[in-house]
């Protein structure tokens, strides 16, 4: 069988910033799969600018910023395969694909980076109520048939939940002349970024209402209208809300779950906290050599933190291919219940950590301590914490003891 | 044109099997079928449930159908190439009132020829399957699961292949006898179809064919229910349907299924309503299916919904509301060469068979058609990619590289397949018709990856405009159309 140093699982933003980076590190022995006819997943259908800030002082679009990390990977020659679905990996790191041109392939890897990024919660996981009519879309399929496909998919527009997605959709299917009825957002504040409330929302006057959910879906062939409730603060509809709004499309951006299929089937064990793998202070998962960085991980806000995030694994996964092993990571980070989405799990106490997470609701002049034992490791003040974005602290290996669990506390 | 030897009304479960089971004879055979394709009413939307028929009562048709339908499924399936378990299963009690019940079926299910079925207590449940609900339990080792939508198809497509039309898109809106050329004008959505015999396969519909046809408009009521769609997770805890104590009038509440992909199935419920196709699911009802559903199933996790369906069981009715046996009938006096299914309902698909069978002797009894000797009762199919051995896989890529490109990711399922299933041999070209032949779509990202891949495929395969591509019905399109037309001065630059 086939030996290759570094197999990466998918040819978006983390694996291709993985890839550079595993590159730069030494490693020359790599090898990109990817499911798409091309690389850069999903950034290739965000034609909206905003990417880039933060990694690059630039802001470009969603092609723009994958386009760099293209041409990068072009130019260090590392190896690619597209139309290649990874179909299994097992926990001793092999790995079998499939594609119609080299048929299925079989790689014994001596480390796999797990980059498949994240999909979007449905209508069934949410159980929308209703009938089952054409017309309902995921923001991220309308998004792909009409940036990638070139094909409409409505006129008359509502769209539930204010994730980033299904606001920019809101904007986009605006300027592609549909009317958009309203945003309608089932928590009190919106999910997605302040910037999108105000750039594809507010300057295009479409109505976002808080507070609100769909509650039937009507029509039996093309969606002919949607009821739309408030609903109170345990989110039940209140009765006798209901409004009917006569629309022939229902986007949906009702969140997003990192695809970790081919993570449990190699044996990995999951963080409840992220419904993503479980990693250590080196993005390793719980089985030695198979690490995972980005959406596939945590749900980012901004793709600029998937790239370092990945960077970060590459530097990890570049030690393990070299070493063989990387160091124990005995210590247990946790969380108070403002702390969602928490991630890594599991630290050493003896190397840098980079602490994600998201507060679970909107939270003003609040603080994140970070403790082990009786001593403060870090401390920061927000004076503003939104769920919509990822709290990033790294802390020195100097600061930690590699005695006592971490805990990450925020209070308000 | 030349009349049609027999009309088949209705392509559900048992319309299917009715024309599979003419095309023995050497009969020219049409069905009608308003929807876009096969089992669009409740033969798909029920549990798949190979019932063993100890809940009916002795004598019935519906009791004598399920026991012999229950028998022969093995060879049934293995000829059509349809998925099937033979999973047995616990009728599951906790008090008392419960096990009289239980005892009362089981004595009703002996006289009807059902084997092997015993009571056992908490300790043989949690052997069986340990996710199982219940104090005590009945097993039934002769109930199975299959896909009712993929046996419907198996069995039009069987009839297709021995020389049977389908007409999709075929609403039958009234029906003549024509006295002096001794057939039947059915005139339809889309032209008249003249033919010697009419055979009502209506499902819900059937009471107004049966008026149609010179026979009473039986009264019916429909019995809804709605379902959970389970993610295959939580089938790594079900192996074996779980069902509550049947009520005192021997129907059942909520139960949990395991589908034969891997599936779990929570529901239905059941309740009266009036809308012929009134499939919406309402908060009300999944609340109660998921307060009831867990009783049986202890798995029952919001992070496993992936769907949601509803059916309508249309059962024929007496005045004073109590449910009647399935009517199968014919009148050569009155209403010559017509046979006509009512209130075919629960168990209809383990009954499809024998109900066709009885169907097609009173056909033969009076027309006595010649046997056609090129029936072939076995519909090829070919394994799924997703069944296949490492080995099988990369020769089936060798011999078509189709078969090399993952289209759903979720359900593995290839180009080669999809293609295959949009060219199927009804002539379906919806994208839940391509649904239902491959599975694509039906996981647990229900499409987000696959859908804009298989709405392509569509348009190349066939040739059609994004905004010809159907969902589901009719009306269902997907787009509205292109988002820009390419501009011919546009072309003209980039050519330039």
């Amino acid at each position: 069988m086939k030996h290759v140093d570094a197999v990466i699982v998918g040819g978006g933003p983390a694996g291709l910033a993985a890839a550079i980076e595993l590159h730069n590190n030494g490693i020359d022995d790599i090898l990109i799969l990817e499911r798409e006819k091309k690389l850069g997943g999903i950034l290739r259908q965000c034609i909206h600018d905003g990417f880039g800030l933060t990694r690059f002082g630039v802001t470009l679009s969603g092609p723009e910023y994958a386009a760099r990390f293209v041409r990068e990977v072009e130019r260090l020659g590392i190896p690619c395969l597209t139309d290649t679905t990874v179909l299994e990996i097992t926990p001793d790191r092999m790995v079998t694909a499939s594609s119609a041109e080299h048929g299925i392939i079989e790689l014994q890897a001596g480390a796999i980076v797990l980059a498949m990024g994240c999909r979007e919660r449905t209508r069934g996981a949410i159980s929308i109520p209703g009938t089952r009519p054409a017309g309902v879309y995921t923001a991220g399929v309308a998004q792909a048939y009409i940036n990638l496909k070139n094909k409409m998919v409505g006129r008359r527009v509502v769209i539930l939940g204010s994730g980033d997605i299904g606001m920019i959709m809101a904007r986009r299917m605006t300027l592609e002349g549909a009317t958009v009825l309203g945003v309608f957002e089932v928590q009190p504040y919106a999910s997605g970024l302040p910037r999108n409330v105000e750039q594809c929302l507010n300057d295009y006057h479409i109505p976002l209402s808080l507070s609100h959910t769909v509650t039937d879906i009507r029509g039996t062939e093309r969606l002919e209208s949607v009821v739309i409730s408030e609903v109170d603060e345990h989110l039940q509809p209140i009765p006798g809300t209901e409004q009917e709004y006569e629309c022939d499309t229902l986007i949906l951006s009702v969140g997003l779950i990192p695809e970790n299929e081919l993570t449990w089937m190699a044996g990995a064990a999951e963080d409840r906290g992220t419904r993503g793998p479980a990693v250590d202070e080196n993005y390793q998962t719980t089985v030695p050599g198979i690490f995972a960085a980005g959406n596939v991980l945590h749900v980012h806000d901004l793709v600029d933190f998937v790239s370092l995030e990945a960077e970060a694994l590459a530097d990890s996964a570049a030690r393990f291919i070299r070493e063989g092993a990387l160091p124990a990571c005995p210590l247990t980070v946790r969380g108070n219940e403002l702390v969602g989405g928490l991630t890594p799990s599991r630290i050493s106490g003896t190397g840098d950590v980079t602490v994600s997470f998201r507060v679970r609701r909107p939270l003003r002049n609040s603080t994140v301590e970070l403790r082990q034992g009786d001593t403060l490791v870090a401390r920061r003040r927000m004076p503003k914490a939104l769920p919509a974005e990822m709290v990033q602290i790294t802390i020195k290996a100097e600061k930690l003891s590699a005695t006592d669990d971490l805990e990450v506390t925020v209070s308000c | 044109m030349e009349p049609w030897d027999v009309i088949v009304i209705g392509a559900g479960v048992v319309g299917s099997a009715v024309a599979r089971e003419l095309t023995r004879y050497r009969l020219r055979v049409a069905v009608l079928e308003k929807e876009l394709d096969v089992a669009c009413g409740n033969s798909s939307r029920n549990t798949g449930m190979l019932h063993a028929g100890f809940t009916y009562k002795p004598g019935s048709l519906k009791a004598e159908c399920a026991v012999e339908g229950n028998k022969e499924f093995d060879r049934v399936a293995a000829e059509l190439g349809v998925p099937f378990k033979r999973t047995g299963k616990l009728v599951v009690g906790f008090d008392e009132h419960d096990r009289q019940n239980i005892l009362k079926y089981k004595g009703i299910g002996e006289q009807n020829g059902v084997e092997g079925m015993r009571m056992i207590d908490k300790a043989e449940i949690d052997r069986i399957e340990p996710h199982a609900g219940g104090e005590f339990a009945m097993f039934v080792p002769s109930s199975g699961i299959l896909d009712p939508m993929a046996y419907t198809i198996a069995l039009a497509e069987n009839a297709a292949q021995n020389g049977a039309r389908f007409f999709f898109d075929h609403k039958v809106d009234g029906i003549e006898r024509s006295v002096e050329d001794d057939c039947y004008l059915i005139s339809t959505t889309q032209g008249t179809f003249r033919t010697t015999w009419v055979i009502n396969c209506a499902g819900a519909y059937a009471s107004q064919v049966s008026e149609w046809l010179g026979y009473p408009n039986y009264p019916v009521r429909g019995f809804k229910g709605e379902y959970f769609v389970l993610d295959k997770k939580a089938g790594a805890y079900l192996k074996i349907p779980v069902y509550p104590a049947p009520n005192d009038r021997g129907g059942f509440s909520t139960h949990a299924t395991p589908t034969v992909d891997g599936n779990v199935l929570v529901g239905p419920d059941s309740y009266v309503t009036e809308e012929w196709e009134d499939y919406k699911v309402t908060k009300e009802h999944l609340d109660g299916l998921v307060r009831d559903g867990s009783k049986m199933f202890k798995q029952m996790r919001p992070d496993y919904y992936i769907r949601n369906f509803a059916g309508i069981r249309w059962k024929r009715i007496d005045e004073e509301g109590n449910v009647l046996d399935f009517k199968l009938e014919s009148d050569p006096e009155r209403n010559p060469n017509t046979v006509n299914l009512v209130g075919i309902e629960s168990p209809g698909v383990t009954c499809a068979l024998p109900l066709a069978r009885r169907a097609v002797a009173k056909l033969v009894e009076v027309a006595q058609p010649d046997v056609n000797d090129q029936f072939d009762p076995v519909r090829p199919t070919p394994k799924r990619f997703y069944d296949m051995t490492l080995e099988e896989q990369k020769a089936a890529i060798e011999a078509d590289p189709a078969y090399g490109e993952i289209v759903c990711r979720c359900e593995t399922v290839t180009r080669a397949e999809i293609r295959r299933a949009i060219n199927n041999p009804l002539g379906v070209h919806t994208v839940t018709g391509i649904k239902n032949r491959t599975r694509a779509t039906m996981g647990r990202c229900q499409g987000g990856y696959c859908e804009t891949r298989i709405t392509d495929m569509i348009e190349e395969e066939l040739g059609l405009r994004p905004e010809d591509v159907r969902f589901s019905k009719p009306g269902s399109y997907m787009f509205c159309g292109r988002v820009r037309e390419a501009h011919p001065a546009a072309e003209r630059s980039v050519t330039a």
